[in-house]
């Protein structure tokens, strides 16, 4: 279904919560001010999974960035400890307000993000919530028959609990140097038969939906779904990349991403839940360019930016939950607020937010999360910081422009080549790349990073030339 | 009152010199270049016959004031020479002038001069002495200070100031500095201007036009009382006051016999001084060698602490062994620059790329050559040729640099990371200015790969390729000095 359709479908359940709606008919016109909007003065949104008839939270919640002892979360200090006493809190107050999805796997955190979770939950009746953990898949030493059923039997332990409520294949459609994505789908969880293992395990009330996760090439997770639709596997519920910039622009911002309108639609159309990961594209659609911030904010003054993405991940139907990766209070907090209850994306917001993405995705930013996945690149390049200065010279509107005899070009000049150094020494900057491509396999985002720094490194070396 | 002006153009003049040879100040070598370029020395080199026919005029004007205002070497043992006069007042007496010993050193300055034995010219010649210890001394602790205030600026989020690399371009260089610092304000403390009148070739040559100067130090026989306080505290060691005479050949016109005679027994022109001068207070710096030292090993490792777990470890490159030496574009040749360099240092302090260091090579002893482990000869950068006092490097444009071909670039199969890693490269064929090199199908042991080719006819020789090679210590490609440059 279109999604311009779908809402068209839903909007008569939106208008109840929304303010907006009857505040324009204009699609084309983008400064309708409305004030006074307040989120957070009501319940939880719930979708109700048409398997087994779980009222899931529209918030879910990930484990992936748990905050450790001494600041920070889990991801940027994975040799940290795990603030267990504030994991606790904030699964308390999640759980009071209503979340009832954890989304966790045996990789997060260095392995220690199941056991954190586990600590958290087991103060709470087992009926009060779903877990979600997954059958990962990052080191080939884990890809044996017996040491997948180790790692479900030890998510089972770490968390405490006899049964998974949503267990994953974790991360489908990847590929590495020696592995295409079929070969590596096929080492990891069919010639060791442990997809069939898990779908006893599914009989035997041990698992209660099955489902996967899917980044990289969409041939398999078309292959997967068609095995739905032959009968061969049941898939209870999927978890895909969703945002307003991947709707329509995935392949856009990289060749080898798939819109998430389409990956969407496949799953609505065969009743399959849709799990959503990524709702702010690894933190991008929080820190928008100034320009694009204002607009934004001359709609809704007290909307922060982020809430925009959250609701229009969370508006289509066939989404059972959206999961954000909370590290800190305050970011649970707001997006309490933001689904209580869920104020749906408007067909003439809907329109917004899409010419929004069509700005962004002119922009040339790169689609880096800073995971560190590429890293340490042989020839010594800081990759991520490399993308991080690039991209924030961008959204902070600092690129040199306009005329290159006036004093401002001259200044922003000067202020992006001084910057780098600062921020890159020199001899891990983008000119330093040879092209090996070491690092792009390992790229979650699949980002062509040779081709993306010596992109930069041209336009660098554009900038030196004009001293 | 003459005193009192020579100090005043003594400080202007010190002022300028290390201004400029550290380059402190917005593009300061526009607005004070010339101090550099009315330099006795570098204007014999640069052939710059106007500034070497005012000089001589000049001196045969008012003597070898040349020598107290202009010259910086001079200016710098005057200072010390004054922090001896704290210690030990009234220390100087007359001495004969040694013409015998002045006659050789000028000699064997002009012999080695005529076939370019630099080690003789650059240690003895004043202005690059002078210049050596700026630049080897001062501009390390100048560079620590401007990378503390980029730091600063950092933090604020400002673009004043950009951090610098602090890095020994050459020990020799560094020790020579150090020694000719320490050695002549020994000398000075304790004998005044006892080398420029006996080594300094400079000194020497204008000492033969300032024995009978229009305007000279002259005694008044009625007023003097033979208190012998002007000969006392004549720096030059030039006055004999029982005879009551003054050697203008060594005579540097500083006035302090003049501030020192309490009968007015002495006039500057022919007839009627006046004078009533003070001491004036004017720099201290003798503490800086010892700070110089600490700030460098200091700056070596700060250096070091910035590279973190999270990244490879960058092994420093060497630099190969070049059969040619590189000269910059606009130098011509090594030979060329032989003749005309007086090491004065200024090309390689100005040098934004790391490139140019003092040569350690006996006969191109401490002039600026090429190499590129820190960054390659940037195709919009004319620095050194803007600089030069000398003309050694000529001044060109940034159209002209690209058709000096200062070199050729030489590919090293055993090092070249294609083969050696078995990864595809090219990053020498990408960053190439002139597009001289082409990756092409090579027969390797594991199959065919690209290799980079050399078009000598359009490498210029900048070093870009082996400065981004991945190669390290030794790049897979590097620079091979052309003999002389080749134009077009």
């Amino acid at each position: 279904m279109d999604r311009r359709e779908f809402i068209k479908h839903i909007g008569g359940a939106a208008v109840a919560t929304s303010v907006v709606l009857s505040a324009c008919k204009d699609n084309n016109s983008e400064t309708p001010i409305v004030k006074d909007i307040i989120d957070g003065q009501g319940e939880m949104t719930y979708r109700t999974n048409p398997n087994t008839g779980d009222k899931v939270s529209i918030l879910g919640y990930g484990m992936m960035r748990l905050p450790v002892e001494g600041g920070g979360s889990g991801r940027d200090n994975p040799d940290s400890e795990i603030d267990q006493e504030m994991v606790n809190e904030e699964v308390d107050y999640a759980l009071e307000h209503g979340v009832n999805y954890f989304d966790t796997s045996p990789a997060y955190c260095k392995g220690k993000s199941e056991h954190a979770t586990g600590i958290a939950l087991a103060r709470h009746p087992r009926d009060s919530y779903y877990i979600a953990t997954k059958m990962s898949n990052f080191s080939p030493s884990t890809w044996s028959r017996e040491a997948s059923i180790n790692m479900f039997e030890n998510s089972l332990k770490e968390l405490q609990t006899d049964h998974i409520d949503y267990l994953l294949l974790h991360s489908i459609g990847g590929s590495t140097k020696e592995l295409d994505s079929h070969e590596l789908f096929n080492a990891r969880f069919i010639d060791n038969g442990i997809l069939d293992w898990l779908v006893e395990q599914k009989n035997a009330g041990r698992i209660r939906n099955l489902g996967f996760s899917y980044h990289g090439d969409v041939a398999i997770y078309d292959m997967l779904l068609q095995w739905h639709d032959e009968g061969k596997y049941h898939w209870d519920f999927a978890q895909i990349e969703l945002n307003y910039l991947d709707w329509n622009y995935a392949d856009e911002l990289n060749a080898r991403n798939t819109d998430a309108r389409y990956l969407y639609d496949e799953l609505n159309r065969r009743g399959i839940p849709s799990v959503i990961m990524e709702p702010l594209l690894g933190g991008r659609l929080a820190s928008l360019p100034d320009h694009i911030v204002k607009r934004m904010q001359e709609r809704e003054p007290e909307t922060p930016v982020a809430r925009w993405a959250f609701r229009f991940a969370g508006t289509p139907e066939g989404i059972l939950t959206v999961l954000s990766g909370m590290t800190y209070m305050e970011h649970l907090k707001q997006n309490v607020e933001t689904y209580s209850p869920l104020r749906p994306i408007s067909e003439e917001e809907d329109a917004f937010l899409m010419k929004i993405a069509e700005e962004i995705v002119e922009l040339p930013l790169v689609p880096c999360t800073a995971c560190n996945y590429c890293m340490p690149c042989p020839y010594g390049l800081n990759i991520p910081a490399i993308f991080a200065f690039y991209n924030k010279s961008i959204t902070e509107d600092k690129m040199p422009a306009g005329n290159r005899e006036a004093r401002e070009y001259h200044e922003a000049r000067k202020r992006f080549l001084i910057g780098l150094d600062r921020n890159v020494p020199g001899m891990r900057q983008a000119n330093h790349c040879i092209g090996c491509n070491q690092c792009a396999p390992h790229c979650p985002q699949n980002i062509e990073i040779p081709k993306q720094l010596q992109r930069i490194d041209d336009y660098v070396e554009q900038l030196k030339l004009q001293g | 009152m003459l005193r009192k002006l020579r100090i005043l153009l003594q400080v202007v003049t010190i002022t300028l010199v290390t201004l400029l040879l550290l380059g402190i100040g917005f593009q300061v070598h526009l607005w004070a270049g010339w101090v550099a370029k009315i330099q006795f020395f570098p204007a014999i080199l640069a052939l710059s016959f106007g500034v070497l026919a005012l000089l001589i005029a000049a001196t045969l004007i008012f003597g070898r004031l040349y020598c107290s205002v202009v010259c910086p070497l001079g200016i710098m043992q005057d200072i010390f020479s004054w922090i001896g006069g704290k210690i030990k007042k009234n220390r100087f007496y007359y001495a004969k002038e040694k013409l015998w010993l002045r006659m050789v050193c000028l000699v064997v300055f002009i012999i080695a001069m005529i076939i370019g034995f630099a080690p003789v010219t650059t240690l003895i010649e004043p202005y690059s002495a002078y210049s050596r210890i700026v630049n080897s001394l001062f501009k390390p602790l100048y560079d620590m200070l401007n990378n503390w205030l980029a730091s600063i600026d950092a933090a604020n989020d400002r673009y004043n100031f950009t951090e610098v690399q602090i890095w020994m371009r050459s020990v020799t260089t560094f020790v020579v500095a150090i020694a000719t610092l320490v050695i002549l304000g020994a000398l000075a403390m304790w004998k005044g201007r006892l080398y420029c009148n006996t080594v300094c070739p400079v000194g020497t040559l204008l000492s033969l036009c300032s024995r009978y100067p229009l305007l000279r130090v002259r005694f008044d026989k009625d007023k003097c009382k033979n208190c012998g306080m002007c000969e006392k505290n004549c720096k030059a060691q030039a006055i004999d006051f029982k005879e009551g005479k003054v050697d203008y050949a060594r005579c540097v016109v500083c006035g302090d016999c003049l501030a020192k005679c309490k009968f007015d027994a002495l006039h500057y022109t022919a007839k009627k001084p006046t004078s009533q001068p003070k001491p004036v207070d004017t720099e201290r710096r003798a503490f800086l060698v010892g700070a110089a030292v600490a700030g460098t090993t200091a700056a070596l490792a700060q250096t070091q602490m910035k590279v973190d777990g999270g990244l490879a470890v960058i092994e420093d490159k060497t630099a190969p062994k070049r059969k040619t030496p590189i000269t910059p574009p606009g130098s011509v040749s090594a030979r060329n620059m032989q003749k005309h360099c007086t090491a004065c240092q200024l090309c390689v302090s100005s040098c934004p790329n790391n490139v140019l260091r003092p040569s350690t090579d006996m006969m191109h002893f401490m002039q600026p050559t090429m190499s590129f482990e820190r960054g390659y000869c940037r195709p919009e950068c004319t620095r050194c040729s803007e600089v030069c006092p000398t003309g050694a490097i000529k001044l060109i444009t940034r159209e002209e640099k690209t058709m000096q071909h200062i070199g050729h670039a030489v590919w090293i199969k055993d090092n070249c990371v294609v083969l050696t890693d078995g990864v595809s490269c090219g990053n020498c064929e990408r960053h190439c200015p002139t597009g001289a090199i082409t990756m092409v199908d090579y027969e390797g042991p594991n199959g065919t790969v690209q290799v980079p080719a050399v078009d000598e006819n359009k490498c210029i020789g900048c070093g870009a390729c082996e400065n981004l090679c991945p190669a390290r210590p030794f790049s897979a490609i590097y620079v091979e000095g052309n003999v002389s440059h080749h134009i077009g």
